[in-house]
């Protein structure tokens, strides 16, 4: 009686430590099976990823998570947002809450190894800035010495924020917040002197403000942001779909790709390399196991680069960044998708 | 009576693990004890085979590895070059800074209110039921958050100090500025610096503040030794020996002699640039933490010493009146020290229950253990398991030095029993 008490017990505990593995099977089977696609975004930044007044979603990160939707899944529609934190979001994606990371993440060296993700690309090379009031007359960060500085707690910003102000030999006093919303109200109350975070997200926080004119985005760039989607280490596969889905983004700007004549140039294109990405020639989306269409979907969901930026973070924007260094590298940007053959 | 029993005992049998009394609550405890094991097991095994198949390790190197960002408050000497395990330990300290000032502060308010709450005044009383039935029934978040947010929305900036047409003036003879980032007060300083002593790993003691603690226990012991001395006159010749400028002078006199010697003075803050120095910046998001802190555990402890004087008996209060006492005599020799003992030990659980709440800094951006370790330092080298047990243990060890010392006094103030 003793023993087949303990037996059970035994095998009851085995059988739920065998169901308390999760992530079995490939990521790309998990998503089809459950018919749609977890991504983890930003909590709220405008132009990057924000519900907006009816609640969907919208923003230059969550248009990559619907490009990616409509490739796997045939669907832009298809896509789950769980909102992350700065310090969330990793534990959300390593423990497979999330399949892909789309949230203002930079690419780090320990991120990609120590952290056990793939950055699959960069949608957005960014810097880190300092907004100021412009009443402050300050015209330069160098002049910030003593400065009260709000900070997102658990960004790489935080230490390039302790680097640069080491190097210029310089103090300040760091407010630590835990999302940007927070940090919106402390610099709004005047609680901090500077905000800091990378340059987009201060235009994008800026742009939310009732008085946008009255601050000022200083000019110093302190820092590379490369900002990228990631995945779990480990899957090549997925990681495969979300990086050519990326690339197939960008190759269709380079390409003369839009959302619009894309039925007219799957019919009549005669350009070999828009054959092969559009899947009228070869069956490229066989090789990581989607189909033909995959990334004639993904670019009609919101359409090309070019589109979703202008679209979302553009110069017609409120945001109004300037494509800058993420323009094409034929235009002198930085933007240049490997070949699809 | 041993031959009965031999031949009473029955063969064991393996149903009588459940039918009989004598082995039955045995059965039951090694069944729940493999229970309890089996889940322990499958806890820890499941947690190994997962880190596995996320290919990570589980080890505290990461500790020694460069920190690399800044804190706001720092009770020890701390730069983004130190590393991990220090910025750590100003975390802890922070935690501990605003868990003590909560205890006391907590302590004294809670005692005033539930002491109140007795009053004959009627609406003193009623009053006092208000603010505990207020505080202890809203989340302590909740007020943590509402008392930042007046903080920064209503205290003006540093900014509203400067210059000729200044909007703000400081305040206590431009000594004291609040603002809305922080309470700048001044700092004392010295013409006569003795210097400091190193205790290595960059942790210094200014002499001056070791001469000030001497002179204080110092003082203390005397004042006992004097009440003493009076203790004993009285016993020999029935009248006690006037002591209070005594005591007063051994307590204060040293202290003033200090004083005098090292040069003391107040320091006041200056602004300069964009913020106040020269001065001490106490941050507003330590203050909100400490007062909602404060204000909600005063609210239950108020209720525990409500209790502790209701349960000691009214022929206590009765007989010390009808000995002559004054009322105020009557509660400090005759009620509290009974109350106390019933007070004692749920006052342990608020002390405790103020220690771990302190972890809801990181609402307000304070840099606690919370806010370091399991922070900025988790997020940075992405090793959770590490962080959250390393803060798990250090929690628990710091609630069962509390219990301990808390305890030691209970045994000092419970009933004696001869």
């Amino acid at each position: 009686m003793k023993k087949s008490v303990f037996l059970g017990t035994a095998a009851a505990a085995t059988l739920l430590a065998g169901m308390g593995m999760a992530q079995e099977g490939s990521t790309l089977t998990q998503v089809k099976e459950r018919d749609e696609l977890n991504c983890g975004v930003n909590t709220g930044l405008v132009g990057f990823a924000a519900p907006d007044a009816s609640g969907n979603w919208t923003g230059f990160d969550v248009a990559y998570c619907r490009a990616l939707a409509a490739a796997v899944l045939g669907d832009p529609a298809k896509v789950k947002f769980v909102p992350t934190t700065g310090q969330t979001r990793f534990t959300a994606l390593s423990s497979g809450e999330v399949d892909v990371l789309a949230r203002n993440s930079t690419w780090t060296y320990s991120r990609d190894t120590d952290l056990n993700l793939d950055f699959v690309g960069v949608n957005y090379y960014d810097g880190q800035g300092f907004m100021v009031r412009s009443d402050l007359g300050v015209t330069s960060a160098k002049e910030l010495d003593g400065a009260t500085i709000c900070i997102q707690t658990g960004t790489t910003t935080e230490l390039n924020l302790a680097d640069y102000f080491r190097a210029n030999n310089m103090a300040y006093t760091p407010v630590n917040i835990d999302s940007n919303a927070e940090g919106e109200q402390q610099y709004m109350a005047g609680a901090c002197d500077a905000y800091t975070t990378d340059a987009s997200g201060l235009a994008a926080t800026r742009a939310a403000f009732a008085d946008p004119e009255t601050h000022i985005i200083l000019p110093e760039i302190i820092s590379k942001e490369p900002l990228g989607p990631a995945v779990r280490h480990g899957d090549s596969n997925w990681g495969d779909i979300a990086r050519w889905t990326l690339n197939a983004l960008i190759a269709a700007e380079e390409y003369g790709v839009t959302s619009r004549n894309i039925e007219e140039l799957v019919r009549s294109s005669e350009n070999p390399e828009v054959q092969r990405l559009l899947g009228t020639t070869d069956e490229l989306g066989a090789m990581m196991g989607l189909d033909a269409e995959w990334a004639r979907r993904a670019i009609l969901a919101g359409g090309n680069y070019g589109e979703i930026f202008a679209a979302n973070i553009g110069e017609q924007t409120p945001i109004g960044l300037a494509r800058g260094l993420n323009a094409q590298w034929t235009q002198g940007g930085l933007l240049y998708a490997p070949p699809f053959r | 009576m041993t031959d009965i029993r031999a031949t009473a005992t029955p063969p064991f049998r393996l149903s009588m693990l459940v039918n009989d009394q004598r082995y039955r609550s045995l059965t039951f405890q090694v069944i729940v004890f493999i229970l309890v094991m089996a889940a322990a097991w499958w806890l820890v095994d499941n947690t190994i085979r997962n880190l596995a198949l996320m290919g990570k390790s589980f080890d505290f190197g990461f500790l020694f590895q460069r920190a690399g960002y800044d804190i706001p408050q720092t009770p020890i000497p701390y730069t983004a070059d130190d590393s991990h395990l220090r910025a750590s330990v100003v975390g802890l300290l922070n935690t501990l800074i605003v868990a003590v000032l909560g205890c006391i502060a907590a302590t004294v308010l809670g005692v005033i209110v539930g002491v109140s709450r007795l009053s004959k005044n009627w609406l003193f009383a009623r009053l006092m039921t208000v603010f505990v039935e207020i505080f202890r029934n809203m989340p302590l978040l909740l007020w943590i958050l509402i008392i930042y947010a007046v903080f920064t929305e209503i205290l003006p900036p540093p900014n509203a100090f400067r210059g000729e047409a200044a909007t703000s003036g400081m305040i206590l003879f431009d000594h004291v500025a609040l603002t809305n980032r922080y309470t700048a007060l001044p700092t004392l300083g010295m013409t006569n610096d003795p210097g400091s002593l190193d205790l290595g790993a960059r942790i210094t003691f200014n002499w001056a503040t070791i001469a000030f603690v001497v002179a204080l226990v110092g003082g203390w012991i005397v004042r006992r030794m004097i009440r003493a001395w009076a203790q004993d006159v009285q016993d020999r010749t029935g009248s006690r020996p006037t002591t209070w400028w005594m005591s007063l002078a051994v307590m204060i006199l040293p202290s003033l002699l200090l004083i005098w010697y090292f040069g003391l003075h107040l320091v006041p803050p200056s602004l300069q640039g964009f913020n106040f120095t020269g001065g001490l910046n106490v941050s507003n998001s330590l203050v909100a933490l400490w007062l909602a802190l404060t204000l909600y555990t005063a609210a239950f402890i108020a209720e525990i010493v409500r209790a502790g004087i209701l349960a000691v008996s009214r022929g206590q209060s009765e007989a010390a009146f009808a000995l002559g006492l004054r009322p105020n005599r009557t509660m400090s020799l005759v009620i509290l020290p009974q109350a106390l003992r019933v007070i004692i030990p749920p006052l342990i659980s608020q002390y405790l229950n103020l220690t771990k709440n302190s972890s809801l800094a990181i609402a307000v951006g304070y840099m606690d253990l919370r806010g370091t370790l399991g922070g900025t330092t988790l997020n940075q080298t992405g090793r959770e398991l590490e962080a959250i047990v390393l803060m798990m243990l250090t929690y628990l060890v710091l609630s069962l030095i509390i219990s301990a010392g808390m305890n030691v006094f209970n045994a000092r103030v419970k009933l004696k029993e001869r």
